[in-house]
């Protein structure tokens, strides 16, 4: 990293973090605690000037955007949610993947007498998809579970996160149309983008070599 | 609910001692230091009608300014969100003056959603603009302005971003886009997704120089990307050029005004790409995530008001300067006030004056209280000594 530039970054448990660590060790940046075992939300690196803060994946965009973190790595789901504002999103990092979808019963047919209810986390995504779609549906945000609204007639098609498909596929319920691809982007804060830009830029640069092998 | 009767809405603060002294004392001096430079003030109505609030700027506005019905006319009255439309009024409608016009105004504006950290929806907007001259001089008088404005508000660390909306605009065109292609682009370029710019990019069918040139745009950011634009927008056709020759222009006198200041050029930065028409700047300071000043060119915006005339400004919120300069509370809160005995005598009420003509504060000390001077944020107390007034010091405990 450029000389003496602090750079906070903001990374969610679990996946997100599991994949992104080896893209950061092209950097040379290795956590010194596992936050997995650790209860630490800020944990060291072995570079002295970069840390990682450990947030909900929901909150990322948020830190950034407020300069809280100077970079952070969040699902293009969650940046569609958050909108953007505020954002510098350069990087796709090609991890996570998965797909935002729609998903319903196998044989439903979208009801006549009203409108068609659907279930989902992702309420911006959701109203954006079926406003394109010229259909005017009645969005449920729910937190969790979403599979379980179709089965108990809450809703009649739920939106939602899509990976291998075995959730929907054990609750029986089949994908039905495909919103959009989604993969982790590095976002940046717009501030620290012009403040830090060579500190930024070095980092944004070797995350990219880093994912180059993997092109294709 | 009664208990709650203290509670102020979102976004809307109430300034205390000593904070508002130091707001007041910044704002004076401010006022005073674009005076000096043959700014004129102006004081633009709180309230006004909304077509004439979202004229020019305008739709960006639309849904950031409170809305309600004059009960005189049935017309839709607006509370300004950003003063910039009323003062391009007044210089194209009531000043009409041909000279290039210098205005200053300062006042709260509200908005109806806290977009800021802060999440304020009452900034106090401080700016000034220049009307009637097309160079890049007038650009450079203001930028030097906004770090004058940065510095009497005691902040010493800012970087001032700098961009053109010329260069995209004019990419746009060449590459063919129609206005929706060129939005879903702006959109991208906002956020500088570059993955989503490749995709949009070959989504239109745009190929060869126009195509890379709009891709390499998002990366064109940095202390060099002047340097870099050279090259790689050279196949650009010649109003982008005219826009990348305005902003090497601009970078060299800042070079002569402002060698300290540390610049980042960033010619996909569009703040407010729907009015401006050149360069667009805004300053950042360090560990603070959003711009604190803001402005830029918008040659048109006189235009619905009867005369389009060249104008750059910019602007800040004063409440927002102050949350990071240094020293301010010293330097306009230094001076302690004198406690007065509540003795009805002759001499000192000479005394007193004599203070206050020298610009002393002077508290008279209302009989019947007990009166601690220290409370009062006294550091001195009048007292009668051989049957004269003078000052005595009280010793900080």
């Amino acid at each position: 990293m450029t000389a003496n530039t602090p750079l906070t970054i903001a990374l969610s448990k679990g996946r997100i973090f599991e994949q992104t660590l080896p893209l950061l060790a092209h950097a040379g940046i290795h956590p010194l605690d596992d936050p997995e075992r650790s209860r630490k939300l800020i944990l060291e690196t072995t570079d002295a000037r970069v840390k990682f803060v450990i947030i909900r994946a929901s909150d990322v965009p948020t830190y950034v955007q407020y300069g809280a973190a100077d970079l952070g790595v969040a699902g293009k789901d969650v940046l569609l949610e958050h909108g953007g504002e505020g954002l510098y999103e350069p990087l796709d990092l090609r991890i996570a993947r998965c797909r935002l979808m729609v998903a319903g019963l196998p044989d439903s047919v979208p009801p006549t007498n009203r409108r068609m209810r659907i279930a989902t986390k992702y309420v911006r995504s959701a109203e954006r998809y079926y406003a394109a779609k010229g259909e005017q549906v009645d969005i449920i945000k729910l937190y969790g579970s979403m599979e379980l609204a179709p089965l108990v007639g809450l809703a009649d098609r739920i939106v939602d996160l899509v990976e291998s498909g075995n959730t929907l596929k054990a609750n029986g319920l089949v994908p039905l149309e495909h919103i959009t691809d989604i993969s982790s982007r590095l976002v940046v804060n717009k501030a620290a983008w012009k403040m830090k830009h060579a500190a930024v830029n070095e980092l944004l640069e070797s995350l990219r070599a880093a994912l180059a092998p993997n092109q294709n | 609910m009664n208990d709650e009767r203290w509670l102020l809405p979102a976004g809307i603060d109430e300034v205390l001692p000593p904070q508002a002294r130091v707001i007041e004392g910044l704002r004076r001096e401010l006022l005073d230091l674009y005076g000096g430079w043959g700014y004129e003030l102006v004081i633009p109505p709180f309230i006004d009608y909304l077509d004439s609030l979202l004229t020019g700027t305008g739709q960006d506005l639309d849904l950031q300014t409170f809305k309600l019905t004059d009960q005189v006319t049935g017309r839709l009255l607006g509370v300004r969100a950003d003063m910039t439309p009323q003062v391009a009024r007044m210089d194209a409608h009531h000043l009409r003056r041909d000279v290039p016009q210098r205005l200053c105004y300062l006042g709260t504006v509200l908005r109806t959603r806290g977009d800021g950290f802060g999440g304020t929806r009452s900034p106090l907007q401080l700016g000034a603009e220049i009307y009637g001259h097309a160079g890049v001089e007038s650009d450079i008088e203001i930028l030097r302005l906004i770090m004058l404005t940065l510095r009497a508000a005691g902040i010493d660390e800012s970087y001032l971003d700098l961009g053109h909306v010329g260069i995209f605009r004019g990419l746009a065109r060449q590459a063919g886009l129609d206005a929706t292609q060129e939005h879903a682009l702006f959109e991208a370029l906002q956020r500088k997704a570059i993955p989503e710019i490749e995709q949009l990019v070959g989504s239109f069918g745009v190929s060869g120089a126009a195509a890379d040139m709009l891709v390499a745009l998002a990366e064109l950011n940095g202390a060099d990307a002047l340097v870099r634009a050279e090259q790689v927008l050279s196949r650009a056709d010649q109003p982008v050029q005219a826009a990348l020759d305005e902003l090497r222009r601009i970078a060299e006198g800042l070079q002569r005004w402002l060698p300290e200041v540390r610049v980042h050029y960033d010619l996909a930065e569009l703040r407010g790409y729907r009015y401006k028409t050149g360069a667009v700047f805004a300053a950042f300071v360090p560990g603070w995530g959003l711009e604190v000043a803001r402005g830029g060119r918008y040659d048109d915006i006189g235009r619905v008001f009867g005369r389009a005339r060249p104008a750059v400004g910019f602007s800040v919120d004063l409440k927002e300067l102050l949350r990071h300069g240094h020293g301010l509370e010293q330097r306009y809160c230094a001076d302690t006030p004198v406690l007065a005995p509540a003795v009805a005598d002759a001499a000192l009420r000479g005394e007193i004056e004599r203070l206050r003509a020298a610009g002393r504060r002077v508290i008279e000390a209302l009989p019947g209280v007990e009166q601690d001077p220290r409370q009062l944020g006294c550091s001195q107390v009048l007292v009668q000594r051989e049957g004269r007034w003078e000052l005595q010091a009280i010793d900080a405990e």
